[in-house]
Order: structure tokens, then C-alpha cells, then sequence
């Protein structure tokens, strides 16, 4: 059976289990401070098989800037743990935001990144 | 003279324009050009080129959101180039990452060479550039054509594309020097800026816009403690973030002041005299 850990390490090709949960992920996050769950504790909820981590979030506000990722001393990426439960909801066709929500007069790279990351 | 002087050698690059540079970065693009010429690098947009898709996708089975980026590649090979410059730092990292893709992933090229069977194979050989990378071979151009040195403190900020994933990074990612030595190079000062390569919030500001606020109080902040008169970014979508949420900042913190967000190419046309010709 399809748990968590199995359904995020495929969408993300990362090995969870490499990370010894020293935060520094957490730590040089720009974003933590609008986050429910830090980065790490997202790993662990997932070794733990919550299901509940699809409902946080966490990955929502996550800006895909890659910090996570290069401080990682056991490079293990984030940024791509973070798609992952993203992913997880978005092809449901469930969408995060609805684009006539958006805010109005935003530059093209705003509304097309911010549609491919939130929208399924 | 240097021997590496105006006189120097010319050279023609292709030019991916991308979404924003043609609409709310018009300013970014109409400098850059300018700027380039006149220290021997001439841009030629591509004939044709799409949207690059903005960010890239990182799930390992989503190739469908990889194709715009090697659709372009395609165009500027097909147009003879083996480099492409693009501008915008979110363009450069999308295309950039896309190409490497191209030379690393054969699974992955098949299937998406053998999906867009009407476009010729893509091998990976056309190497995405930054104009940030030309500085250094240019610099002697550079300091010669400054009419009216800067004179003012900047703060050069990276953000985060410009500089991670570390295989696409145009300088080392935890500690860049080019816009600073650009900076110098124009008669200005680059301030200390611990901050230069933390993310602004970036896409963030289409539906989270409080993050995005509480980030460009942090950045300027940190820049003006550290003595800027100005903030120099390259991309589009920092600019418009640290620039426009500014003003939400002001209405949370009265007591902030801000400070003006340029591109870099917009101050060095000042550096070299030519900010409002042509307009």
C-alpha cells in the first residue's frame, strides 16, 4: 500500500530518511516565520506516515528559493520535498487559490508562477 | 588605454526576453540593451520564444512543465547560437535548469524529444547565460565608459535564483561578489549586505502578500542599517516585491523610510551617462 513516505519520495526522488534532524533547513528558512510545521518537522511528520502534513502550510508558503536544499548537510532537497505535498493535493484537482482571487495589477511572472504552484 | 578597451572585441549573443521584460520591466530591458552595446555585447532577441513556464517543475515525473523551457533552447539552436542570455533571474534558472536537464537526463530527453516529435532532438548544447556573468570580462569597458561615477551606497541584492539550485548559481551561492565588484567598478560603494541572497518571498505576493511584506521590511531594513542609498536586484520579481510592498510596510511601520530598488543595468546607464536618451 501507497503510505506518505512512499507517495512524497517518488514525487520528490528524495531520500527522507537520510535527514538526522538538525534544522538547518529551519533555520536559514526566509519563510518559517508564516509556517505551521518547519521544514524538518515536515520530514519527521512524513517518517512517521500523518497523513495530516498534506493538510499544512507549510508547503504553501514555501517560495521554492532552493536554501533548504544547498544547506542540507545530507543533501537531501527540500524545495522538492515541499512540490511534493503540494503535488499531493494539486492533482486531485483540488486547488490551493482561485486565479480571480489574486491580487490585482502584479507583474506576468507573478500570476504565472504563482498559478503553476497553486493551481492543478 | 588598457589593451582590453572599448576598441576591444565585439560580440553578438542571443537574447530570451521572457514575459515581464516586455511589459512590467520594460525599463530593465530598454537599459540592458543600451548598457551591453556600448561595452560590446550586442543582444539579438530570438526570432520566435515562449513563455519559460516561470518556475521550474521539480517533481521527478512532471516533463510536461519542462517543455517550455527546452522549446526555447530548440529556437536559439535553431537560430545558430550555442548561448542564450536571458535577463530575468526566474528565466535564467527555469532555462538554465531545463538545459541541464537536457545533459544529464537521457530518460528524460527521449521521452520528451520522442513527445514533441514536429522539434528536432535537443542535445543540451546551448549554455544559458546571465549578463551578471560578463561583467568581469568586460570590466575594463566598464570603468572606461563611466561618465559620472556613482558616488552612492548600494546594496546588491542576489535574492535566491541568481544563485540555487548550486548548479546553476552565477557566483558562489552563499557569498556572491559580481554586482558588488560592478558597483565598485562605477565609482559606487557595495555595502555590507547579509541579506543579498535571502528570497524576497517571490510568487508569494499573489496570495500571501503579508509574508511577502514582512520580507521586504526585513531586506531594506537590513539594507539601510547597513548604510544603502539604494538596492540593485536583476530580477523582476524582486524588484516589484521589495519596491512595491514597501509602501504596505510604511503602513505597518511608521517609522520606516525605504529606500529605492534599481536594476543593475539601470545604474550603470546612469554611471555611463545615458539613463533617459532615446526615451
Amino acid at each position: 500500500m501507497d503510505t506518505i513516505l512512499s507517495k512524497v519520495e517518488e514525487l520528490s526522488g528524495e531520500n527522507l530518511y537520510a535527514c538526522y534532524q538538525c534544522g538547518k533547513c529551519s533555520a536559514g528558512c526566509p519563510m518559517v516565520e508564516q509556517m505551521d510545521f518547519l521544514p524538518n518537522q515536515i520530514i519527521l511528520l512524513i517518517i512517521r506516515g500523518d497523513n495530516s502534513v498534506v493538510e499544512s502550510k507549510t508547503p504553501w508558503v514555501c517560495a521554492q528559493c532552493y536554501q533548504c536544499g544547498v544547506r542540507c548537510p545530507k543533501n537531501v532537497d527540500i524545495t522538492k520535498i515541499m512540490e511534493a505535498l503540494r503535488l499531493l493535493k494539486l492533482r486531485k484537482n483540488v486547488d490551493y487559490i482561485k486565479i480571480s482571487g489574486m491580487k490585482k495589477n502584479l507583474p506576468q511572472i507573478a500570476v504565472v508562477s504563482a498559478s503553476r504552484k497553486y493551481t492543478g | 588605454m588598457h589593451p582590453a578597451s572599448i576598441q576591444g572585441e565585439k560580440m553578438e549573443v542571443a537574447y530570451y526576453p521572457g514575459c515581464t521584460l516586455k511589459t512590467n520591466a520594460k525599463d530593465f530591458e530598454e537599459t540592458a540593451i543600451k548598457v551591453f552595446e556600448l561595452i560590446g555585447i550586442e543582444f539579438k532577441e530570438l526570432d520566435k520564444w515562449y513563455c519559460c513556464g516561470t518556475v521550474y517543475s521539480l517533481a521527478t515525473d512532471n516533463l510536461m512543465y519542462r517543455l517550455a523551457g527546452i522549446r526555447n533552447l530548440i529556437r536559439a539552436k535553431e537560430e545558430g547560437y550555442e548561448k542564450l542570455l536571458t535577463l530575468c533571474s526566474i528565466c535564467y534558472n527555469t532555462l538554465k535548469q531545463a538545459n541541464l536537464m537536457a545533459k544529464s537526463d537521457k530518460e528524460a530527453m527521449e521521452k520528451i524529444n520522442a513527445f514533441m516529435d514536429e522539434e528536432p532532438d535537443y542535445d543540451g548544447s546551448v549554455d544559458v547565460i546571465h549578463p551578471l556573468q560578463l561583467i568581469d570580462k568586460k570590466f575594463y569597458e566598464i570603468k572606461e565608459r563611466v561618465k559620472k561615477p556613482l558616488n552612492k551606497k548600494y546594496a546588491a541584492y542576489y535574492g535566491c535564483l541568481l544563485l540555487r539550485p548550486k548548479e546553476v548559481a552565477i557566483d558562489e551561492y552563499e557569498n556572491p561578489s559580481i554586482m558588488e565588484r560592478l558597483i565598485e567598478a562605477m565609482g559606487g560603494e557595495a555595502i555590507n549586505f547579509p541579506l543579498k541572497n535571502e528570497c524576497c518571498g517571490s510568487y508569494n505576493v499573489a496570495v500571501n502578500r503579508e509574508a511577502v511584506i514582512e520580507r521586504t521590511y526585513r531586506i531594506v531594513l537590513n539594507a539601510k542599517k547597513n548604510g544603502a542609498d539604494g538596492i540593485i536586484t536583476s530580477c523582476p520579481l524582486c524588484h516589484f516585491n521589495l519596491q512595491e510592498m514597501q509602501k504596505e510596510v510604511k503602513k505597518i511601520h511608521s517609522d520606516f523610510s525605504g529606500l529605492p530598488v534599481y536594476y543593475f543595468t539601470e545604474i550603470m546607464a546612469e554611471a555611463f551617462g545615458v539613463k533617459n536618451e532615446g526615451r
